[in-house]
């Protein structure tokens, strides 16, 4: 079954990290996506640029609406995401527990919706 | 005593029943009317009403006593609503059943080990057991042994909820298994805490996570089984094992918070009261003649004790432990952790001779451990390309955030690329 983990965590404190801190964090997650392709569960994925550069699109009664900024103005951000394929829930849960985001924001678990039939 | 006063006394003397007694008093409620949920609920009733009433009226001078008997008018209406109006005759006379001494203030019958042979019965799916032990012996919460577990709150309370309905319309017993059959039962049991033990802290290939409050529960646990089954050799491995593990907490940790492993800990921060504990245990197990898994696993903690009287580890013990254990467990878990001791023992280039049959286990890809002995063992022969991919899979394995960073660190310190 697919899945995408959506790694929610602060931008702010991306930021208040020492240059030897950064380097950690972005081979932490090297090596995640390492893993995740070496046991096949890796289908796709990225890290996504600071909410600063969100646009948001509508159309409100056949009237385009266009505004800066992400649709959720939230404490945390959504600051990248991976779709992984694996058997069932309990391994997306325990992809997720791994990820390093967990540890520093939230991973959200959601299943891709599969058209019955 | 003022109102206030009499609330905080009610909440405190429930509180210390509850710690002290609610798995007792499940398993009675349960072993009558062979209803895991129907007694928790009634006795989470009586909870409740003992915190409306005895603010008012005092607490009574013997609590368990007063929550069976509420709880049993509780289950005797839930039967009652079941059956349509209808109370099955039979049913209201097993609750009756030794209920009056009990509530005359005589010593409750402890059926908790029977209540956990139930839990832990071979019928209910494996991955079940202990969960539900943890709810309904301990009284957790399913939020609480869901994060554990790694599992959803929702899909934690249904699977306990099903596993509590097969209990019933199965018939699994509330008994203590004949004599002949008690072994292999209680293995189940052991198994159960066990993996609660893990969950709550996995210490594979010298690797741990520290989860403090399961790691209390199935202590609690474990003492029990030794306490009510005093001639079961396994028991009291599993519990030393457990003890032994728990003893080394402090050590994990450095004072920043970054993880140590065992081979580098202070063995002066052990805790010796614990260790003393479990090695009594192991030797009371072996003079019962019966060796077993958690007797070897209890072992290979003690030997890693070793070096804490002598000041230099006993590799020769722990391989040799790992070898009975691996012909009776054959696990390639058990595999990784002889073929570490072997390097110990021999150096490297002798385990890596071991671990090329463990490359071809599909079953070891997505397994940290293996992945962490790995990269240890070609990092000593010198091969640092190899270990460097095998240190990056572990990195991106591990959960644990301080042990992530050890491996980071072991691998910066292979030649660059």
């Amino acid at each position: 079954m697919q899945y995408i983990l959506m790694l929610y965590g602060n931008e702010g404190g991306w930021s208040k990290l020492t240059p030897a801190e950064h380097k950690q964090a972005a081979a932490a997650f090297e090596a995640y996506t390492e893993a995740l392709k070496k046991t096949g569960a890796f289908r796709g994925g990225s890290r996504l640029q600071p909410v600063s550069t969100a646009t948001t699109v509508r159309l409100v009664n056949g009237k385009l609406q266009v505004l800066d900024g992400p649709y959720a103005d939230s404490k945390e951000q959504l600051g990248g995401f991976y779709l992984i394929d694996v058997p069932d829930l309990d391994s997306a849960m325990s992809w997720a527990a791994r990820c390093p985001a967990a540890s520093h924001g939230v991973v959200e678990v959601r299943p891709l919706f599969v058209a019955p039939g | 005593m003022s109102d206030r006063d009499a609330a905080k006394h009610a909440h405190t003397t429930a509180a210390a029943v509850a710690r002290r007694s609610y798995g007792k008093l499940v398993a009675f409620l349960a072993a009558r009317t062979r209803d895991v949920a129907v007694a928790e609920d009634a006795l989470s009733e009586a909870f409740a009403a003992a915190l409306a009433d005895w603010p008012e009226k005092g607490c009574p001078s013997n609590p368990e006593a007063w929550l069976l008997t509420v709880a049993r008018r509780k289950a005797i209406d839930s039967a009652r609503r079941r059956s349509g109006g209808e109370v099955a005759v039979v049913q209201q006379q097993i609750l009756a059943e030794d209920f009056d001494a009990a509530a005359r203030g005589e010593a409750i019958p402890d059926h908790r080990l029977a209540l956990m042979f139930a839990c832990a019965h071979p019928a209910l799916e494996a991955g079940i057991r202990a969960p539900l032990m943890l709810q309904v012996v301990l009284g957790l919460d399913a939020k609480t042994i869901a994060s554990a577990f790694l599992m959803s709150p929702a899909a934690m309370g249904k699977r306990l909820g099903r596993a509590k309905n097969k209990i019933r319309h199965a018939g699994i017993p509330f008994s203590i298994p004949e004599r002949e059959e008690l072994s292999g039962r209680l293995d189940t049991i052991l198994d159960a805490i066990y993996v609660a033990f893990t969950e709550s802290w996995t210490d594979p290939g010298r690797i741990d996570v520290v989860r403090r409050d399961l790691a209390d529960e199935t202590i609690y646990l474990a003492t029990l089984v030794t306490e009510l089954l005093p001639r079961e050799p396994e028991a009291m491995g599993l519990l030393a094992l457990i003890l032994h593990a728990e003893a080394r907490r402090q050590a994990r940790r450095n004072a920043e918070g970054e993880y140590v492993p065992l081979a580098e800990q202070d063995p002066a921060l052990w805790d010796s009261q614990l260790i003393d504990t479990a090695e009594s245990l192991l030797l009371r197990a072996s003079t019962l003649g019966r060796i077993g898994r958690y007797q070897l696993e209890g072992a290979l903690q003690s030997a890693h004790v070793y070096r804490r009287r002598t000041g230099v580890a006993n590799w020769a013990a722990v391989v040799q432990l790992y070898d009975a254990l691996l012909a009776l467990s054959g696990s390639p878990v058990v595999a990784i952790n002889r073929m570490l001791a072997i390097a110990e023992l021999h150096g490297a280039a002798a385990a890596v001779d071991t671990m090329q049959e463990l490359d071809a286990d599909v079953r070891l890809t997505g397994y940290q451990p293996y992945w962490a002995a790995r990269a240890a063992l070609l990092a000593s022969t010198g091969a640092d390309t190899e270990a460097r991919h095998a240190y990056e899979i572990a990195i991106g394995l591990e959960r644990d955030p301080a042990v992530r960073r050890f491996l980071q660190r072991r691998m910066s310190a292979l030649a660059p690329p």
